[in-house]
């Protein structure tokens, strides 16, 4: 399994095994990640999963969809270059040690 | 034994008081009590993605057994609360146990309203509420070829779009004159409407369901006031939800019917027991005041959750929900009882656009289809809602979170 490293707004590193095929957002939820709350279970209702890729990691990821992107506009942390929706960032090989960065609020 | 905080049902608004107790600083004992055997899981799935085979079971937990441990939260799951004593401070369960509690919390959801009906006990006759339905009812569409369904709400219009996507023919009866008619205004009500018939849906409004024949057994056919028998071989009963209150009724709270009264932090008329999401009403105004959705059961447990760890926070979100049906995406923010006028924002054709809802030159509610970031700026907007004007609305030139932020610069 991918292992997703989760680093909390006060800096806190949190090493996650998740299984290929989930979200980064269900990676969270299923091990107590706090910060990401994902009210609306991953079907870009909520805007309450974001998080900031690791600059490293951003152009490896498939970009944002024109919905992502839409509501990443009207998160309620600052919106960076690195911001996405961590429910869209299905987990693959490829991420192996993929960096996401918790913002302090979602609401 | 075991005193601390019991909180009855393994639910969104259960585990959100869990969480959110833990959160803010209590550090006494939880212990969820649930009648169903399955982790805390989500709902909304059951009758959207999870129906359509999109969404697997084992991404439905609302959080993981480790994470309840690693909490402390116990889980307590597979056997329902018969029966609070009050002044005991005890819970009695269904297998005959006791539980101290020293806070009490009902979160204790709602159930799937059955119709009075002859034949609703047939095999083939669905509801759909836990996913113990949601499993019965996947098996009946594998081989489905005749659905009807018995009332036009958010449930039953979800169903109906993924049994007609699956092949199945489908009638919807709805008792009143039009679709949604509890949960949203006619403008997205129309649309709806418009778009499950151009799926080949059969919309019969202003109908009631009489009585679902069977053979052998099963159900055949539905009767309906219109005097049509409609063959089925899967009958869905989506006709609302009551809330499981009743065991606060028999404990002397106040409540309204079946569900539990409860202030802005989720406290009943008795301090120490508290009551949060669909079983749970607040009275604004003159009005009884009862949501059935994610976003209540969060908020309201969240605030109930800090009223167990000593914190007061009213609760004052923008209540927001949302439907799937098809490729729509349809989301409501605000309430829109009460409206004097609405402007659609974008062009109805091009299955993108949002409904604002007006009352006295005030936005208090905004319905959007296909437009997930409209819903979030349209959640903002009603919550601080003096200086939109349907003028800028409906000129899709204006950029409203332009305007959010010039606002939140004003104030």
């Amino acid at each position: 399994m991918p292992e997703v490293i989760y680093v909390g707004s006060d800096g806190t590193e949190r090493r996650v095994d998740v299984p290929k095929g989930r979200s980064v957002m269900q990676g969270a939820i299923q091990n107590g990640i706090r910060g990401i709350e994902a009210e609306c279970g991953g079907v870009l209702s909520c805007a309450t999963c974001h998080v900031y890729v690791d600059p490293a990691w951003v152009d490896r990821l498939d970009p944002p969809s024109e919905d992502e992107a839409d509501m990443l506009t009207n998160t309620a942390a600052e919106h960076e270059p690195g911001s996405r929706l961590s429910c869209q960032i299905e987990v693959t090989a490829e991420l192996e040690g993929l960096v996401v960065r918790i913002p302090e609020t979602q609401s | 034994m075991n005193e601390g905080l019991v909180i009855l049902g393994a639910s969104y608004a259960g585990v959100q008081i869990a969480v959110s107790a833990r959160e803010s600083g209590y550090d006494g004992p939880i212990t969820i009590i649930g009648d169903e055997v399955e982790l805390p899981y989500q709902r909304p799935p059951l009758s959207k993605g999870y129906l359509s085979g999109k969404v697997d079971e084992a991404v439905l937990p609302l959080r993981s057994a480790a994470f309840f441990e690693e909490q402390r939260i116990a889980l307590h799951l597979g056997v329902a609360a018969a029966a609070v004593d009050r002044r005991g401070r005890t819970v009695m369960l269904a297998d005959g146990t006791e539980r101290r509690f020293g806070r009490l919390a009902f979160a204790t959801g709602s159930r799937a309203r059955m119709l009075p009906l002859p034949g609703n006990d047939l095999a083939g006759v669905h509801t759909l509420r836990s996913l113990a339905d949601a499993r019965r009812l996947v098996a009946a569409m594998r081989s489905a070829e005749r659905a009807v369904v018995i009332g036009g709400g958010y449930i039953g219009l979800e169903v109906a779009s993924t049994l007609v996507a699956a092949g199945c023919a489908v009638t919807v009866l709805e008792a009143s004159d039009r679709l949604l008619s509890r949960a949203a205004a006619p403008p997205l009500a129309e649309f709806v409407t418009d778009v499950h018939r151009s799926r080949g849906v059969e919309i019969v409004t202003g109908v009631q369901a009489t009585r679902i024949l069977g053979e052998d057994g099963r159900a055949v056919a539905v009767e309906s006031t219109d005097h049509v028998s409609r063959p089925a071989d899967l009958v869905l009963v989506a006709a609302g939800a009551i809330p499981n209150g009743e065991l606060a009724v028999a404990a002397g709270l106040a409540c309204d019917q079946t569900a539990i009264v409860v202030d802005r932090c989720g406290r009943t008329n008795e301090p120490e027991i508290l009551a949060a999401g669909d079983c749970a009403v607040t009275r604004q105004g003159g009005t009884i005041l009862r949501l059935e959705s994610i976003q209540n059961a969060t908020d309201q447990g969240r605030a109930a959750g800090r009223v167990v760890a000593g914190r007061e926070d009213e609760h004052a979100a923008v209540p927001w929900f949302w439907s799937d049906q098809y490729d729509l995406k349809l989301q409501m923010a605000g309430l829109v009882a009460g409206y004097d006028r609405h402007v659609v924002r974008g062009r109805v054709e091009s299955g993108r656009f949002g409904i604002y809802y007006f009352r006295e030159g005030r936005l208090i509610a905004v319905d959007t289809v296909n437009k997930p970031g409209d819903h979030l700026t349209a959640r903002k907007l009603v919550a601080s809602a003096d200086g939109v004007t349907p003028e800028a609305v409906a000129d899709e030139s204006v950029d409203l979170r332009a305007f959010l932020k010039a606002h939140a610069n004003a104030s």
